[in-house]
């Protein structure tokens, strides 16, 4: 491993795509994405990668192009955010469908209207029961290195299923932030060409995507599903075996601060780097508080989120979402549903926070914890920072 | 410019070596007297085995894919209705790229994306065009039925003036669909991509050597095959042939090819029989009355002078 430099973490996206020498981008430009595929068009225009650079003219040919080429048996990548993931919002249903190793960064943004674009949550919500992996990274090292992963996780022959690596819009697609690139050995001994099991090959001839007849499409459903269940293992798995190779560190639900503490912060992407801070900072005055980040949502590992939140009392689950009717953030319901059967249940406060981009800071958190303390957070959910005179 | 290197040896399909192999089975679930399985099979009897086919929803998908039978002896894939140009093209690429860093082997495959008249002239334009823009290496197969068959026969912007469909009725206030057919050659055509040309299975070695060569040349192709639809035309089942050359016949679907921009009729109909001759064979026409049919006979007299003058124009220059 090399010495960190300074860069946009966009660029070290598109790094790690060209290190996983990809055969194919579908590509369409959408903010705070694009430096990405820009990127990537210079590796190809120069040689750097050797790949064909598919300039679609639409999110939904993006994806469909991708689902071509994956099921061609090509190492397949895309990007999008907000506008551009609705877009392809039928197509991501087949590619799982489908079981093609797609991978696929969303650099989250808020949906329109009125339109922004800046970051939340709510693009990816809306895309939650689509049998896709997703993972969320926190900062640019971990960007750089789930792209990577995310290419081994998809192409195992015991999961091939789509995936997509989520990045805070602008907070970490723009960011300059100190990376650590990984020897192209490395990689290319932890990640072989893709090898898929079927793909459209004349000498082999299969039917792809045939119509699923009420005898047939539920048990095809069942079995997609169980894919993104057994997908979890080896997630894990890759994550442990890349942090061996290379050096990252990587569970699925990952805890900081007290390991005792009474009240968790329950976060997912880069606000969880504001709220360790702020953790810190509670603790260092005598508070007994902690945070659990999870870094897989789906599929959701349960166990390992039921082990992290063990001890504690009264979880602050932050959403960056709406779930509008709903009475909680997606986050929150899925927390909330989880433990509705199990014999010790922390009091769980939702708040929902940072909405189309709205900064979120360590004062904001401990504020969230003296309100939870006073039990002034209300059963449901509280969006956070609402502007009175708005 | 307007001869391709590529044609320069082609060998024509006659009637002594007229490919014998189908590619797609009998034992399908298409109408009888379906028209379009019988082009699409004329298609692929061309192409061979070394071909990959992406299927948009529509009849042909539905009819040839009930899990777990399938009527397709190559690869077939179908995602959606609007994309399979994009499918076809992300297949054409990660071919492309594979083959070139060793990972594909063998000889590069033909790669036919299919689509219905809705697929291709309506939701489908906008992936079409983009990957006829790209140039990418495909052939690009519209099965025009004239309407949207598989959900039950209702009107597209390939369905001609006059026919009655289920969202174009004819009625006290409606002649049926009030808007000419919408000319989709000729949009493909003006992406500039090398080849284009019309096709009916009514003239079924015409049709298979506009396929040949539609894959013979390097770089997108678009055929445009006129589809008898039984059921969707309340035609006879058994007289699908015979529409279909009425329909050449009587100039309302005239064929012809556009080779690198150059438009050449390729079948000349200096007799033309009326229009009426074909209305009558489907009773979606059945309600036009004798001035309805006076207009779509100066239309359809109008749509063909414009072809022959294009054809000159073209020669000239
Ligand atoms: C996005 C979307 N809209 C609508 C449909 C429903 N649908 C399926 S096939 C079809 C019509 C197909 O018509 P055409 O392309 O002309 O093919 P044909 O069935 O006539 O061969 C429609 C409307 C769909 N599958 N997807
Ligand atoms: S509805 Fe028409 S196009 Fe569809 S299968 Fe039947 S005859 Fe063929």
């Amino acid at each position: 491993m090399t010495k960190a430099i300074g860069l946009e973490v966009s660029l070290a996206i598109a790094e790690a795509v060209k290190q996983a020498n990809v055969d194919v981008v579908a590509a369409y430009p959408i903010t705070p994405q694009t430096h990405i595929v820009e990127e990537l068009s210079v590796y190809v225009a120069n040689g750097e990668l050797d790949a064909e650079y598919i300039p679609v003219e639409s999110e939904h040919s993006a994806l469909s192009a991708a689902v071509g080429s994956s099921a061609a048996g090509a190492r397949t990548y895309t990007a999008t955010a907000a506008q551009g993931l609705a877009f392809m919002h039928e197509i991501l249903f087949i590619t799982s469908g489908l079981r093609l190793p797609v991978v696929m960064t969303v650099a989250n943004r808020a949906m329109s209207a009125p339109i922004s674009i800046w970051n939340d949550h709510g693009d990816i919500m809306a895309e939650r029961d689509i049998g896709w992996i997703q993972i969320f990274a926190e900062n640019g090292q971990e960007a750089y290195e789930l792209t990577i992963a995310a290419f081994k996780i998809a192409e195992d022959r015991k999961v091939l299923l789509p995936i997509c690596v989520n990045v805070d819009g602008f907070i970490l697609t723009h960011m300059i932030e100190p990376v650590t690139f990984i020897d192209q050995k490395k990689i290319d001994d932890f990640l072989p060409p893709y090898s898929p099991a079927l793909t459209l090959d004349p000498d082999k001839p299969a039917t792809f995507g045939p119509v699923g007849v009420p005898e047939v499409y539920i048990e095809s459903r069942k079995q997609c599903e169980q894919a993104l269940l057994n997908s979890k293992a080896v997630v894990q798995q890759v994550l442990e075996d890349w942090g061996k190779s290379c050096g990252g560190k990587y569970k699925l639900v990952e805890k900081n601060g007290n390991d005792k503490a009474k009240i968790l912060f329950i976060t997912m992407g880069s606000l969880g780097e504001t709220t360790m801070t702020a953790v810190k900072e509670l603790e260092e005055s005598g508070e007994s508080a902690g945070q659990v980040r999870i870094r897989l949502w789906r599929p959701f590992p349960r166990e390992e989120f039921l082990e992290a939140i063990a001890d504690a009392d009264e979880l602050i689950v932050i959403d960056r979402a709406l779930s509008p009717g709903a009475h909680n953030g997606p986050v929150a319901q899925e927390i909330k549903a989880l433990l509705f059967n199990e014999s010790k249940r922390p009091k769980v406060h939702n708040v929902i926070a940072g909405l189309g981009g709205r900064d979120v800071t360590v004062k904001d958190f401990q504020k969230m914890y003296a309100m939870a303390k006073a039990d002034e957070l209300g059963p449901n959910y509280l969006i956070w920072g609402v502007r009175s005179d708005a | 410019m307007l001869n391709l290197p590529e044609l320069e040896n082609f060998e024509k399909i006659t009637a002594k070596n007229i490919p014998t192999e189908n590619y797609i089975s009998p034992g399908h679930r298409a109408c009888q007297g379906c028209a379009e399985i019988l082009a699409l099979g004329m298609v692929m009897k061309v192409a061979g085995p070394n071909t990959i086919v992406a299927n948009a929803t529509g009849c042909m998908e539905i009819v040839t894919s009930p899990f777990p039978q399938t009527a397709w002896k190559i690869p077939w894939i179908h995602v959606a209705f609007e994309n399979t140009s994009a499918v076809a093209s992300g297949i054409e690429a990660g071919i492309k790229a594979m083959s070139r860093k060793g990972r594909y082997s063998k000889e590069l495959p033909n790669i036919i994306a299919v689509g219905g008249d809705g697929a291709t002239a309506d939701i489908g334009i906008q992936a079409l065009s983009g990957a006829l823009e790209r140039g990418h290496n495909f052939l690009y197969v519209c099965l025009d039925n004239e309407a949207y068959m598989n959900t039950g026969i209702q009107r597209s912007s390939s369905t001609p003036y006059g026919a009655s469909t289920t969202t174009s009725p004819f009625g006290s206030h409606s002649i049926g669909q009030t808007t000419w057919k919408k000319d989709m050659p000729a949009i493909a055509a003006a992406h500039n991509i090398p080849y284009v040309a019309t096709a009916n299975p009514g003239f079924h070695l015409d049709l298979m050597n506009k396929v040949k060569k539609a894959l013979t040349i390097n770089g997108p192709a678009y055929l445009h095959i006129y589809s008898a639809c039984p059921t969707g035309w309340r035609s006879k089942p058994e007289k699908g042939i015979e529409v279909s050359k009425l329909a050449v016949q009587t100039k309302v679907f005239p064929l012809y090819e556009i080779i690198n921009g150059k438009l050449t009729i390729t079948k000349k109909i200096n007799k033309p029989k009326p229009v009426v001759d074909y209305l009558k064979t489907q009773r979606r026409f059945a309600h036009l009355k004798e001035d309805d049919i006076k207009l779509i006979q100066e239309g359809v007299d109008e749509q063909y002078s414009k072809l022959l003058y294009l054809e000159g124009d073209t020669q000239e220059s």
